[in-house]
């Protein structure tokens, strides 16, 4: 019986006020927005896909003393799985990269992706020489999944295997530009 | 790095994007950008990021930005079309993004296969709202770098700057 990730996407976050937050586009976005409440440490995007796990860098290379938690699907990923050697290659230690892995492309109709074809993400995490990963399928292993993610000494890469099941879409704002305002107001007191 | 008279401008852009506060440089590797990626490389002060493919550079300025931090997408104009979907979040967003161009398929070409990106570089450009700088000459490279980081930094806007051939010289084939 996989994970429903209604439970275990906030278990594996915690207290998302640890975070600094990109959120890839869909799932992820809606999930982290009812998670915070769509709060002003997350950035969602809402559509760009494949650009959460760069944009999650470059927010770890400029907030060092911050912990970076990037979490995306599985299809979001793939489109730019290359990122994961430009992250290997760099290892930022504030970087948490959480991969919820249905195995489907669920905004469009829950076709197939890669992971549900034999393709495996966090060997593919191992190889780019990312050294803190693990696969989550069981209840058990949310506890330990929790702690890789906040306590790692290096970049980390948690891929949670969950079912086909919708995250919440109450809370998303999809501005762009009224969202980038906001993070940087909370994190940095910018005007803009 | 020694910089020979020939690439002296390419270590005018290094040091203009700096003076200018970008501390974060990423890059897919090209020979206009050689001197900009080395200094970069051997800089204690900035971020030296290689890229798998320049979208990533995209991103990356995006996050740089929400986490206060200045950067630049160092590429051949080649990789502009690799892009060209991540310029929406850059202008949806309304996100200050600066990315420097080594032209190819541009004057003087003599591969073929570049010339069909040269040709659609500024018609992206245009399509996607950039303000785009262009370099002929040496001795402009300080004053576009810096009127370029002024309306991405400052003006919030995005903006590409294109390193010519007529500056950079056509390889030979």
């Amino acid at each position: 019986m996989p994970l429903d990730r209604n439970h275990a996407v906030p278990a594996l976050v915690g207290n998302p006020a640890d975070f600094l937050m990109i959120a890839g586009l869909a799932g992820t976005a809606y999930e982290l927005a009812s998670i915070t409440n769509d709060g002003d440490n997350l950035y969602a995007l809402g559509g760009a896909m494949g650009a959460a796990l760069s944009m999650g860098l470059g927010l770890a290379l400029a907030q060092p003393k911050r912990r970076v938690l990037v979490a995306t699907g599985d299809g979001e990923l793939l489109m730019n799985v290359s990122t994961l050697a430009t992250v290997g290659a760099l290892q930022p230690p504030n970087l948490s990269i959480l991969c919820v892995d249905n195995g489907h492309y669920g905004e469009t109709g829950y076709q197939k992706s890669h992971t549900s074809l034999g393709v495996d993400l966090e060997r593919m995490a191992i190889g780019a020489g990312i050294g803190s990963t693990m696969t989550i399928e069981r209840e058990d292993q949310l506890a330990a999944g929790a702690r890789m993610l906040r306590e790692s000494n290096g970049t980390s890469f948690v891929l949670v295997k969950v079912s086909t099941v919708d995250a919440p879409k109450d809370k998303l704002s999809l501005d762009g530009g009224a969202n980038r305002v906001r993070f940087r107001q909370a994190l940095l007191r910018a005007a803009r | 790095m020694e910089a020979t008279t020939e690439d002296r401008w390419q270590k005018v852009v290094y040091d203009t994007l700096k003076k200018n506060g970008v501390t974060i440089f990423s890059y897919v590797p090209d020979a206009g950008h050689r001197m900009a990626i080395d200094l970069s490389l051997a800089d204690p002060d900035v971020h030296s990021v290689a890229l798998t493919t320049e979208e990533e550079g995209v991103a990356l300025a995006a996050g740089a930005h929400l986490g206060g931090a200045k950067s630049a997408l160092l590429m051949q104009s080649s990789g502009l079309g690799n892009c060209i979907n991540f310029f929406s979040m850059i202008t949806g967003g309304k996100f200050p993004f600066l990315t420097i161009l080594s032209m190819r398929g541009d004057y003087g070409e003599g591969n073929p296969w570049q010339m069909g990106m040269g040709k659609a570089v500024r018609p992206i450009l245009d399509a996607m709202g950039f303000v785009t700088v262009e370099i002929t000459q040496k001795d402009e490279v300080e004053r576009a770098i810096d009127a370029a980081c002024t309306m991405a930094f400052q003006s919030g806007e995005a903006v590409a700057v294109l390193l010519t051939q007529k500056l950079i010289g056509a390889k030979k084939f």
